[in-house]
Protein backbone atom coordinates (compact mmCIF):
# COMPACT_ATOMS: atom_id res chain seq x y z
CA UNK A 1 0.00 0.00 0.00
CA UNK A 2 2.77 2.31 1.04
CA UNK A 3 4.70 1.55 -2.09
CA UNK A 4 1.73 2.44 -4.27
CA UNK A 5 1.15 5.70 -2.42
CA UNK A 6 4.84 6.40 -2.69
CA UNK A 7 4.81 5.78 -6.42
CA UNK A 8 1.78 8.04 -6.85
CA UNK A 9 3.41 10.75 -4.79
CA UNK A 10 6.59 10.52 -6.84
CA UNK A 11 4.67 10.68 -10.11
CA UNK A 12 2.68 13.73 -9.05
CA UNK A 13 5.73 15.53 -7.70
CA UNK A 14 7.61 14.64 -10.88
CA UNK A 15 4.99 16.40 -12.97
CA UNK A 16 4.87 19.32 -10.56
CA UNK A 17 8.63 19.66 -10.76
CA UNK A 18 8.79 19.61 -14.55
CA UNK A 19 8.25 23.34 -14.84
CA UNK A 20 10.94 24.10 -12.29
CA UNK A 21 13.29 21.63 -13.98
CA UNK A 22 12.86 23.53 -17.24
CA UNK A 23 13.76 26.80 -15.55
CA UNK A 24 16.70 25.08 -13.87
CA UNK A 25 17.97 23.73 -17.21
CA UNK A 26 17.61 27.20 -18.69
CA UNK A 27 19.73 28.57 -15.88
CA UNK A 28 22.43 25.93 -16.44
CA UNK A 29 22.36 26.70 -20.15
CA UNK A 30 22.69 30.43 -19.52
CA UNK A 31 25.65 29.96 -17.16
CA UNK A 32 27.26 27.60 -19.68
CA UNK A 33 27.32 30.11 -22.51
CA UNK A 34 28.33 33.06 -20.31
CA UNK A 35 31.73 33.43 -18.62
CA UNK A 36 33.23 32.54 -16.17
CA UNK A 37 33.85 29.11 -17.68
CA UNK A 38 35.10 27.40 -14.49
CA UNK A 39 37.09 24.94 -16.57
CA UNK A 40 39.19 23.76 -13.63
CA UNK A 41 36.10 22.81 -11.66
CA UNK A 42 34.80 21.00 -14.73
CA UNK A 43 38.00 18.94 -14.88
CA UNK A 44 37.68 18.08 -11.18
CA UNK A 45 34.10 16.92 -11.74
CA UNK A 46 35.13 14.95 -14.81
CA UNK A 47 37.53 13.13 -12.54
CA UNK A 48 34.75 12.31 -10.07
CA UNK A 49 32.23 11.24 -12.69
CA UNK A 50 34.40 9.72 -15.37
CA UNK A 51 37.62 8.43 -13.92
CA UNK A 52 36.12 7.05 -10.73
CA UNK A 53 33.37 5.26 -12.71
CA UNK A 54 35.93 3.73 -15.03
CA UNK A 55 36.52 0.54 -13.04
CA UNK A 56 32.87 -0.38 -12.60
CA UNK A 57 31.98 0.47 -16.20
CA UNK A 58 34.85 -1.56 -17.67
CA UNK A 59 34.25 -4.53 -15.39
CA UNK A 60 30.50 -4.54 -16.07
CA UNK A 61 31.18 -4.18 -19.77
CA UNK A 62 33.43 -7.22 -19.88
CA UNK A 63 30.94 -9.24 -17.83
CA UNK A 64 27.96 -8.26 -19.95
CA UNK A 65 29.89 -9.07 -23.12
CA UNK A 66 30.88 -12.45 -21.72
CA UNK A 67 27.29 -13.28 -20.79
CA UNK A 68 26.03 -12.17 -24.20
CA UNK A 69 28.67 -14.33 -25.84
CA UNK A 70 27.60 -17.34 -23.82
CA UNK A 71 23.87 -16.81 -24.29
CA UNK A 72 24.22 -16.01 -27.96
CA UNK A 73 26.40 -19.05 -28.54
CA UNK A 74 23.95 -21.44 -26.89
CA UNK A 75 21.05 -20.15 -28.98
CA UNK A 76 22.94 -19.73 -32.26
CA UNK A 77 24.63 -23.13 -32.13
CA UNK A 78 21.18 -24.74 -32.30
CA UNK A 79 20.91 -23.38 -35.83
CA UNK A 80 24.56 -23.88 -36.63
CA UNK A 81 24.96 -20.14 -36.92
CA UNK A 82 27.83 -19.54 -34.48
CA UNK A 83 29.40 -17.37 -37.15
CA UNK A 84 26.85 -14.67 -36.36
CA UNK A 85 27.89 -14.49 -32.71
CA UNK A 86 29.78 -11.27 -33.30
CA UNK A 87 26.74 -9.68 -34.90
CA UNK A 88 24.49 -10.69 -31.99
CA UNK A 89 26.90 -9.43 -29.34
CA UNK A 90 27.87 -6.30 -31.24
CA UNK A 91 24.43 -5.16 -32.34
CA UNK A 92 22.66 -5.74 -29.04
CA UNK A 93 25.49 -3.96 -27.25
CA UNK A 94 25.88 -0.95 -29.46
CA UNK A 95 22.23 -0.28 -30.07
CA UNK A 96 20.78 -1.00 -26.67
CA UNK A 97 22.70 -2.49 -23.79
CA UNK A 98 25.81 -0.34 -23.65
CA UNK A 99 24.21 3.13 -23.48
CA UNK A 100 21.46 2.01 -21.10
CA UNK A 101 23.64 -0.03 -18.74
CA UNK A 102 26.38 2.61 -18.69
CA UNK A 103 23.82 5.27 -17.85
CA UNK A 104 22.30 3.13 -15.08
CA UNK A 105 25.72 2.36 -13.63
CA UNK A 106 26.84 5.98 -13.75
CA UNK A 107 23.57 7.07 -12.14
CA UNK A 108 24.23 4.72 -9.26
CA UNK A 109 27.93 5.39 -9.02
CA UNK A 110 28.25 9.12 -9.73
CA UNK A 111 24.75 10.60 -10.00
CA UNK A 112 23.84 9.64 -6.44
CA UNK A 113 27.11 11.06 -5.09
CA UNK A 114 26.53 14.25 -7.04
CA UNK A 115 23.04 14.71 -5.61
CA UNK A 116 24.21 13.91 -2.07
CA UNK A 117 27.05 16.41 -2.32
CA UNK A 118 24.84 19.26 -3.46
CA UNK A 119 22.11 18.31 -0.99
CA UNK A 120 24.54 18.39 1.94
CA UNK A 121 25.78 21.76 0.69
CA UNK A 122 22.16 22.91 0.88
CA UNK A 123 21.84 21.46 4.40
CA UNK A 124 25.00 23.12 5.68
CA UNK A 125 24.02 26.41 3.98
CA UNK A 126 27.10 26.45 1.82
CA UNK A 127 25.06 27.46 -1.22
CA UNK A 128 23.67 30.39 0.76
CA UNK A 129 27.24 31.25 1.68
CA UNK A 130 28.13 31.34 -2.01
CA UNK A 131 25.15 33.57 -2.73
CA UNK A 132 26.27 35.94 0.03
CA UNK A 133 29.62 36.26 -1.71
CA UNK A 134 27.59 36.95 -4.87
CA UNK A 135 28.79 33.73 -6.48
CA UNK A 136 25.98 32.05 -8.39
CA UNK A 137 25.73 28.49 -7.01
CA UNK A 138 24.28 27.23 -10.30
CA UNK A 139 27.31 28.56 -12.09
CA UNK A 140 29.85 27.46 -9.49
CA UNK A 141 28.51 24.11 -8.27
CA UNK A 142 25.79 22.82 -10.59
CA UNK A 143 27.09 23.67 -14.06
CA UNK A 144 30.47 21.87 -13.85
CA UNK A 145 28.79 18.75 -12.47
CA UNK A 146 26.05 18.62 -15.10
CA UNK A 147 28.49 19.27 -17.94
CA UNK A 148 30.92 16.65 -16.63
CA UNK A 149 28.10 14.10 -16.63
CA UNK A 150 27.15 15.07 -20.18
CA UNK A 151 30.74 14.70 -21.43
CA UNK A 152 31.70 11.60 -19.46
CA UNK A 153 28.73 9.50 -20.57
CA UNK A 154 29.63 8.99 -24.26
CA UNK A 155 33.24 8.27 -23.33
CA UNK A 156 32.25 5.69 -20.74
CA UNK A 157 29.80 4.25 -23.23
CA UNK A 158 32.57 3.76 -25.76
CA UNK A 159 34.73 2.05 -23.16
CA UNK A 160 31.83 -0.17 -22.15
CA UNK A 161 31.31 -1.31 -25.74
CA UNK A 162 34.98 -2.05 -26.34
CA UNK A 163 35.30 -4.01 -23.10
CA UNK A 164 32.08 -5.90 -23.80
CA UNK A 165 33.22 -6.83 -27.31
CA UNK A 166 36.42 -8.06 -25.70
CA UNK A 167 34.45 -10.05 -23.10
CA UNK A 168 32.35 -11.60 -25.85
CA UNK A 169 35.53 -12.44 -27.73
CA UNK A 170 37.05 -14.12 -24.67
CA UNK A 171 34.03 -16.35 -24.12
CA UNK A 172 33.08 -16.95 -27.74
CA UNK A 173 36.53 -17.45 -29.22
CA UNK A 174 38.80 -18.56 -26.41
CA UNK A 175 36.31 -20.63 -24.46
CA UNK A 176 33.74 -21.91 -26.94
CA UNK A 177 35.89 -22.14 -30.01
CA UNK A 178 34.24 -19.77 -32.49
CA UNK A 179 36.80 -18.67 -35.06
CA UNK A 180 38.38 -15.38 -33.99
CA UNK A 181 38.39 -13.84 -37.46
CA UNK A 182 34.75 -14.81 -37.98
CA UNK A 183 33.78 -13.13 -34.71
CA UNK A 184 35.61 -9.89 -35.48
CA UNK A 185 34.43 -9.66 -39.08
CA UNK A 186 30.88 -10.43 -37.99
CA UNK A 187 31.07 -7.54 -35.53
CA UNK A 188 32.54 -5.19 -38.11
CA UNK A 189 30.08 -6.14 -40.81
CA UNK A 190 26.93 -5.91 -38.76
CA UNK A 191 27.64 -2.53 -37.19
CA UNK A 192 27.65 0.53 -39.36
CA UNK A 193 28.48 4.09 -38.54
CA UNK A 194 25.33 6.03 -39.46
CA UNK A 195 22.77 3.82 -37.77
CA UNK A 196 24.53 2.14 -34.91
CA UNK A 197 27.51 4.20 -33.76
CA UNK A 198 25.78 7.56 -34.15
CA UNK A 199 22.73 6.03 -32.46
CA UNK A 200 24.69 4.87 -29.45
CA UNK A 201 26.35 8.29 -29.19
CA UNK A 202 23.00 10.05 -29.39
CA UNK A 203 21.60 7.82 -26.67
CA UNK A 204 24.53 8.27 -24.32
CA UNK A 205 24.60 12.05 -24.79
CA UNK A 206 20.88 12.29 -24.04
CA UNK A 207 21.25 9.98 -21.03
CA UNK A 208 24.23 12.01 -19.81
CA UNK A 209 22.25 15.25 -19.99
CA UNK A 210 19.29 13.56 -18.32
CA UNK A 211 21.26 12.15 -15.39
CA UNK A 212 23.23 15.35 -14.99
CA UNK A 213 20.06 17.43 -14.80
CA UNK A 214 18.20 15.04 -12.50
CA UNK A 215 21.10 14.61 -10.07
CA UNK A 216 21.89 18.31 -9.77
CA UNK A 217 18.24 19.33 -9.63
CA UNK A 218 17.45 16.76 -6.93
CA UNK A 219 20.37 17.95 -4.85
CA UNK A 220 19.73 21.62 -5.45
CA UNK A 221 16.06 21.48 -4.46
CA UNK A 222 16.45 19.10 -1.51
CA UNK A 223 15.12 19.83 1.97
CA UNK A 224 17.87 21.24 4.20
CA UNK A 225 17.80 18.24 6.55
CA UNK A 226 19.63 14.91 6.75
CA UNK A 227 16.44 13.24 5.52
CA UNK A 228 16.52 15.66 2.59
CA UNK A 229 20.01 14.47 1.65
CA UNK A 230 18.95 10.85 1.61
CA UNK A 231 15.74 11.68 -0.26
CA UNK A 232 17.75 13.51 -2.90
CA UNK A 233 20.11 10.58 -3.30
CA UNK A 234 17.34 7.99 -3.55
CA UNK A 235 15.30 10.23 -5.80
CA UNK A 236 18.20 10.65 -8.19
CA UNK A 237 18.70 6.92 -8.58
CA UNK A 238 15.00 6.13 -8.93
CA UNK A 239 14.01 9.02 -11.20
CA UNK A 240 17.23 8.73 -13.13
CA UNK A 241 16.90 5.01 -13.82
CA UNK A 242 13.23 5.22 -14.76
CA UNK A 243 13.71 8.16 -17.08
CA UNK A 244 16.72 6.50 -18.73
CA UNK A 245 14.57 3.48 -19.57
CA UNK A 246 11.65 5.65 -20.70
CA UNK A 247 13.85 7.85 -22.88
CA UNK A 248 15.52 4.78 -24.29
CA UNK A 249 12.18 3.61 -25.60
CA UNK A 250 11.32 7.06 -26.94
CA UNK A 251 14.65 7.45 -28.74
CA UNK A 252 14.39 3.97 -30.22
CA UNK A 253 10.83 4.63 -31.36
CA UNK A 254 11.68 8.03 -32.86
CA UNK A 255 14.99 7.31 -34.57
CA UNK A 256 15.01 3.55 -34.72
CA UNK A 257 18.41 3.08 -33.14
CA UNK B 1 40.18 25.34 -6.67
CA UNK B 2 43.82 24.30 -6.42
CA UNK B 3 45.45 23.09 -9.64
CA UNK B 4 46.44 19.47 -9.33
CA UNK B 5 48.73 18.21 -12.11
CA UNK B 6 48.25 14.53 -11.32
CA UNK B 7 44.46 14.75 -11.46
CA UNK B 8 44.63 16.71 -14.70
CA UNK B 9 46.83 14.01 -16.14
CA UNK B 10 44.43 11.26 -15.07
CA UNK B 11 41.43 13.13 -16.44
CA UNK B 12 43.31 13.75 -19.67
CA UNK B 13 44.12 10.05 -19.95
CA UNK B 14 40.49 9.18 -19.35
CA UNK B 15 39.27 11.57 -22.03
CA UNK B 16 41.91 10.35 -24.49
CA UNK B 17 41.00 6.75 -23.77
CA UNK B 18 37.29 7.44 -24.23
CA UNK B 19 37.84 9.30 -27.47
CA UNK B 20 40.12 6.51 -28.68
CA UNK B 21 37.42 3.90 -28.12
CA UNK B 22 34.87 6.07 -29.92
CA UNK B 23 37.28 6.53 -32.82
CA UNK B 24 37.94 2.79 -32.89
CA UNK B 25 34.22 2.07 -32.92
CA UNK B 26 33.57 4.60 -35.67
CA UNK B 27 36.46 3.77 -37.95
CA UNK B 28 37.21 0.09 -37.43
CA UNK B 29 33.89 -1.35 -36.30
CA UNK B 30 31.59 1.21 -37.91
CA UNK B 31 33.57 1.08 -41.14
CA UNK B 32 33.53 4.75 -42.15
CA UNK B 33 37.10 4.30 -43.37
CA UNK B 34 35.87 2.51 -46.48
CA UNK B 35 34.06 5.62 -47.68
CA UNK B 36 37.26 7.62 -47.87
CA UNK B 37 39.65 4.85 -48.85
CA UNK B 38 40.62 4.83 -52.49
CA UNK B 39 40.13 1.20 -53.43
CA UNK B 40 39.52 -0.25 -56.87
CA UNK B 41 35.93 0.47 -57.92
CA UNK B 42 34.20 -2.05 -60.17
CA UNK B 43 30.65 -2.28 -61.45
CA UNK B 44 28.53 -5.34 -61.99
CA UNK B 45 24.97 -5.52 -63.29
CA UNK B 46 22.70 -8.31 -62.12
CA UNK B 47 19.18 -9.37 -63.14
CA UNK B 48 18.41 -10.35 -59.58
CA UNK B 49 20.39 -9.56 -56.43
CA UNK B 50 18.19 -11.32 -53.88
CA UNK B 51 18.98 -9.99 -50.42
CA UNK B 52 22.32 -8.34 -51.22
CA UNK B 53 22.86 -5.18 -49.20
CA UNK B 54 25.38 -2.34 -49.22
CA UNK B 55 28.48 -3.20 -47.12
CA UNK B 56 28.13 -6.88 -47.94
CA UNK B 57 31.54 -8.51 -48.45
CA UNK B 58 33.16 -9.10 -51.82
CA UNK B 59 35.25 -12.27 -51.90
CA UNK B 60 37.68 -14.02 -54.20
CA UNK B 61 37.96 -17.74 -53.45
CA UNK B 62 36.23 -17.07 -50.13
CA UNK B 63 38.72 -14.42 -49.02
CA UNK B 64 37.14 -11.04 -48.36
CA UNK B 65 38.76 -8.43 -50.58
CA UNK B 66 36.29 -5.56 -50.39
CA UNK B 67 32.67 -4.66 -49.99
CA UNK B 68 29.55 -3.55 -51.84
CA UNK B 69 29.47 0.22 -51.85
CA UNK B 70 26.04 0.89 -53.35
CA UNK B 71 23.21 -0.73 -55.26
CA UNK B 72 21.13 1.15 -57.82
CA UNK B 73 18.52 0.36 -60.40
CA UNK B 74 19.72 1.13 -63.94
CA UNK B 75 17.71 2.25 -67.00
CA UNK B 76 17.04 -1.33 -68.05
CA UNK B 77 15.58 -2.09 -64.60
CA UNK B 78 18.52 -4.20 -63.58
CA UNK B 79 20.53 -3.90 -60.40
CA UNK B 80 23.81 -2.04 -60.86
CA UNK B 81 26.12 -2.90 -57.97
CA UNK B 82 29.19 -0.82 -57.17
CA UNK B 83 31.99 -2.89 -55.66
CA UNK B 84 35.01 -1.55 -53.84
CA UNK B 85 37.93 -3.95 -53.61
CA UNK B 86 41.53 -3.74 -52.41
CA UNK B 87 43.71 -1.58 -54.59
CA UNK B 88 46.40 -4.16 -55.29
CA UNK B 89 43.98 -6.81 -56.52
CA UNK B 90 44.89 -8.04 -60.01
CA UNK B 91 41.73 -9.38 -61.62
CA UNK B 92 41.69 -10.49 -65.26
CA UNK B 93 39.25 -8.58 -67.45
CA UNK B 94 37.13 -11.65 -68.11
CA UNK B 95 36.47 -12.30 -64.41
CA UNK B 96 32.88 -12.91 -63.40
CA UNK B 97 30.81 -11.86 -60.42
CA UNK B 98 28.16 -13.98 -58.75
CA UNK B 99 25.91 -13.52 -55.74
CA UNK B 100 26.29 -16.36 -53.27
CA UNK B 101 25.04 -17.12 -49.80
CA UNK B 102 27.20 -17.93 -46.80
CA UNK B 103 25.79 -21.27 -45.76
CA UNK B 104 22.13 -22.08 -46.22
CA UNK B 105 20.68 -19.16 -44.28
CA UNK B 106 23.66 -16.82 -44.14
CA UNK B 107 24.09 -13.34 -45.58
CA UNK B 108 24.62 -12.83 -49.27
CA UNK B 109 27.92 -11.68 -50.70
CA UNK B 110 29.50 -11.08 -54.08
CA UNK B 111 31.92 -13.80 -55.19
CA UNK B 112 34.42 -12.85 -57.89
CA UNK B 113 35.68 -15.65 -60.14
CA UNK B 114 39.01 -14.74 -61.76
CA UNK B 115 39.14 -15.34 -65.51
CA UNK B 116 42.10 -16.29 -67.66
CA UNK B 117 42.81 -13.14 -69.67
CA UNK B 118 46.16 -11.33 -69.49
CA UNK B 119 44.48 -7.91 -69.47
CA UNK B 120 43.61 -6.74 -65.97
CA UNK B 121 40.52 -4.89 -64.77
CA UNK B 122 41.16 -1.25 -63.99
CA UNK B 123 39.38 1.28 -61.85
CA UNK B 124 35.75 1.99 -62.81
CA UNK B 125 35.39 -0.93 -65.22
CA UNK B 126 32.36 -3.12 -65.60
CA UNK B 127 32.42 -6.86 -64.92
CA UNK B 128 30.99 -8.42 -68.09
CA UNK B 129 29.89 -11.78 -66.78
CA UNK B 130 27.52 -11.90 -63.87
CA UNK B 131 25.51 -14.59 -62.20
CA UNK B 132 22.33 -13.58 -60.40
CA UNK B 133 21.32 -14.60 -56.93
CA UNK B 134 19.70 -17.98 -56.60
CA UNK B 135 16.19 -17.55 -55.30
CA UNK B 136 15.01 -20.58 -53.39
CA UNK B 137 11.38 -19.57 -53.89
CA UNK B 138 11.90 -19.43 -57.66
CA UNK B 139 13.66 -22.80 -57.64
CA UNK B 140 10.79 -24.38 -55.75
CA UNK B 141 8.31 -22.68 -58.06
CA UNK B 142 10.09 -24.04 -61.12
CA UNK B 143 10.23 -27.52 -59.58
CA UNK B 144 6.53 -27.45 -58.77
CA UNK B 145 5.73 -26.16 -62.26
CA UNK B 146 7.90 -28.72 -64.06
CA UNK B 147 6.56 -31.67 -62.15
CA UNK B 148 3.04 -30.83 -63.28
CA UNK B 149 1.56 -30.13 -59.87
CA UNK B 150 -0.83 -27.21 -60.09
CA UNK B 151 -1.18 -25.39 -56.82
CA UNK B 152 -4.58 -23.96 -57.78
CA UNK B 153 -6.49 -27.15 -58.57
CA UNK B 154 -5.99 -30.24 -56.46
Amino acid sequence: MNAIRDLGFRTVSLVAHLGRVTAFVGEIGRSTVAPPWRFRRFVAELYDVGVLSLAIVCLSGATVGAVLGLQGYVTLSRFGAEGSLGAVVGLSLVRELAPVLTALLVTGRAGSAMAAEIASMVTTEQLDGLRMMSVDPVDFVVKPKALAMLCAMPLLNGLFIVFALFGGYLVGVELLGVDGGTYVSSVEQSINFEDDILGTLLKSVIFGALVGIIATYRGYTSEPTSAGVSAATTGTVVTGSVSILLFDYVITALWGV
Amino acid sequence: MQPSPLRDLIVGTFVALGLATLAYLSIQVGGISYAGRGGLVLYATFDEIGGLKPRAPVAVAGVTVGQVRSIELDDLLRARVTLEVDEGLELPIDSSAGIRTQGLLGDQFVALEPGGDDVLLTNGEELEFTESALSIERLIGRFVHDSGIDAGTE
